[in-house]
């Protein structure tokens, strides 16, 4: 069995992408899906949590999305969680069981997730941030005994916005993780709380020294968590972001998601916040 | 090996003789102003000319490149690697530096094969600047005015012969069989030593500082006012990145034939001074005023392509203050950026 990226370096161009079949499509709420895709047996995807794959359909296009499924449960069949926001995901949400997308990657450096072993970790995801720390949540759940306490603070625009619903309740009705769920816009059936992401912070109580938080959202919602996350008192090396950039290559060439000297999807998405605090435009 | 002499009667011969192998392209008077192109009759190439409207570059990295094509909606797809031996005349020294850096960014990392097939097929012939090509030009100041080792032909014009410095076995192929070269003599080189130290007299330095001084210069002026003076100029057209010998940013599109199930892939030159070049698909543009745009696009030549290539993204060929309908030109940029640091440090050193 050799790695899909392997397989890549090896096509005459590193731009051709290997076929994948959809095998299963799932709506999580009324602007994402979630697809199943598997790759040719004998590839695996080898990713780690916070790589991404460059997804094409031939005559539309293709673009990076990030990699939903932890390395822990993915073998040649893996998942990503599309939201619809153009001619691409458009196009991949009219997609059935069956049919097939390219697939290139995995790109980018992911999370150093060995590093955080033994420490408390913190993970907040916003919006369809959560799709690429489900990845590492997953990974670290099925490892549990390696870390320390485990909080997940969640926000989402509404209830109906919330991602990966069955998979949050399973989270919070186990002993050893504390996940708090927050909508901004609430309706009647909602009974939890309500407000932006950093109102979670309030009655947060953590070990800030042996902490390390991970933070996947939306570029407005950066700077106002980490604001609270400075405050508590996590060192810069330990808050960890994945920056969301237009990496139309996905190689280091074609310049678009490039932030000062960095190209994104090298030495990103994954970045900790000493590593790009200096850096003008990161945030 | 030593220099070799080929008489400038000889060239018409030589021309026609690489013709018959290879696609010879040089530069040739179009409306006023030189280009690039494929050269059809000897007497169309000129050697001397001043700049040309666009770098070789469109031979390496062309304008609009199909990657791949695909059948049936992708279940086939083939890569679109194009073998067309090519042999570049007459290339300025400052050109031969942007491939430099070309080279490096497309073989590190992950190589992009389309463009080194290109550059595996093409063949540099540069030539020595004896006299500044135009009032924009600064290759003195950026060390850019004397050849690369990336030449594989160098030639420089003694009056009434070249001298061919042969760099490499493709430099060696291309003289093959051409009978009308000769090993330059004592007097050549005495010829070509005066040639080339009286060239630098007439050359200026163009910046007020050292080059190697330029990334310094640039990172304190990351929040510099100047960047909203150039903004409030920029036009946003793009042509200062698209005349750049060293620009190889690129968008990518698919087009469809009628069946809809059988197209291509392909790449066109990008420019990050366009307003949607760093706008992500949730709405959120990193880049969105020009101001930010044209501080991107200075310090990307000046400090960012230095920090992760060890090279300066500027030769100094001056193209884009040329094309630039709002005469904002690299020198002016570079300069007032050090008269600014040098006003504004004492004030830090204090505080």
């Amino acid at each position: 069995m050799t790695t899909l990226l392997k397989e890549t370096l090896q096509h005459s161009s590193i731009y051709v992408p290997t076929i994948a079949r959809i095998t299963a499509v799932r709506d999580l709420t009324e602007l994402e899906k979630l697809f199943t895709l598997e790759l040719p047996h004998h590839y695996s995807l080898s990713h780690r949590p916070g790589q991404f794959v460059e997804v094409s359909l031939m005559g539309v296009g293709e673009a990076p999305i990030s990699i939903t499924s932890s390395p822990s449960r993915t073998n040649s069949v893996f998942e990503l969680c599309i939201r619809r926001v153009g001619n691409l995901t458009n196009a991949l949400h009219q997609l059935q069981p069956g049919q097939f997308v390219g697939i290139r990657g995995p790109f980018g450096r992911g999370f150093p997730f060995e590093r955080f072993r033994g420490k408390d970790l913190l993970f907040v995801p916003g919006g369809l941030g959560l799709a690429p720390l489900r990845s590492l949540i997953n990974e670290v759940l099925d490892d549990r005994g390696k870390y320390g306490r485990i909080t997940i603070l969640y926000g989402a625009r509404s209830p109906q916005d919330l991602l990966f619903r069955e998979e949050l309740a399973e989270w919070q009705a186990r002993a050893d993780v504390d996940v708090q769920v927050t909508v901004d816009r609430p309706d009647d059936t909602w009974g939890g709380n309500i407000g932006v992401i950093t109102t979670l912070f309030k009655n947060l109580h953590l070990h800030a020294r042996n902490t390390v938080a991970v933070v996947v959202g939306p570029p407005v919602m950066y700077r106002f968590v980490l604001m609270e996350l400075l405050g508590k008192g996590i060192s810069e090396g330990n808050i960890w972001f994945s920056f969301e950039r237009r990496m139309k290559c996905g190689v280091g060439k074609c310049g678009h998601c490039q932030l000062q000297h960095i190209y994104t999807c090298q030495d990103g998405p994954s970045f900790s916040y000493a590593d790009i605090k200096h850096l003008e435009e990161a945030l | 090996m030593g220099f070799k002499i080929m008489p400038k009667s000889a060239l018409a011969d030589w021309v026609n003789r690489l013709r018959a192998d290879y696609r010879v392209v040089g530069p040739q008077p179009r409306h006023g102003q030189y280009v690039f192109a494929e050269i059809n009759d000897p007497a169309d190439l000129a050697l001397d000319y001043p700049t040309s409207v666009l770098p070789p570059k469109q031979y390496l990295l062309p304008p609009r490149e199909v990657l791949f094509n695909f059948q049936n909606s992708g279940m086939r797809i083939e890569a679109n690697i194009k073998v067309e031996p090519t042999v570049i005349l007459g290339v300025h020294t400052c050109d031969m530096h942007a491939i430099r850096l070309l080279d490096h960014v497309h073989n590190n990392g992950y190589a992009d094969q389309h463009y080194q097939t290109h550059r595996a097929n093409t063949y540099l012939v540069s030539i020595e600047c004896l006299k500044p090509c135009m009032e924009h030009s600064f290759c003195k100041s950026m060390g850019t005015l004397t050849v690369p080792e990336e030449f594989d032909l160098h030639l420089t014009d003694l009056g009434t012969a070249y001298t061919v410095d042969i760099g490499s076995e493709k430099g060696e192929k291309l003289l093959e069989g051409f009978d009308q070269v000769w090993d330059a003599s004592d007097d050549d080189y005495q010829l070509l030593s005066r040639v080339l130290t009286e060239k630098w007299p007439r050359f200026s330095y163009r910046l007020d500082f050292d080059v190697t001084e330029l990334p310094d210069i640039l990172n304190l002026s990351q929040k510099s006012s100047y960047w909203n003076e150039l903004g409030d100029r920029c036009l946003a057209c793009g042509m200062c990145t698209k005349v750049c010998p060293t620009c190889y940013c690129f968008d990518v599109s698919d087009t469809v034939d009628l069946t809809l199930k059988n197209g291509k892939r392909i790449r066109t030159w990008d420019s990050c001074q366009v307003e949607e070049f760093a706008l992500v698909a949730g709405g959120h543009n990193f880049r969105s005023k020009r101001a930010l745009r044209q501080r991107h696009r200075f310090l990307r030549k000046g400090k960012y392509q230095y920090e992760a290539f060890g090279m300066v993204g500027c030769v100094g060929c001056g193209r884009c203050a040329q094309a630039c309908l709002v005469h904002i030109t690299p020198v002016e940029t570079f300069n007032e950026l050090y008269r600014r640091s040098q006003r504004t440090e004492p004030a830090e050193v204090k505080a």
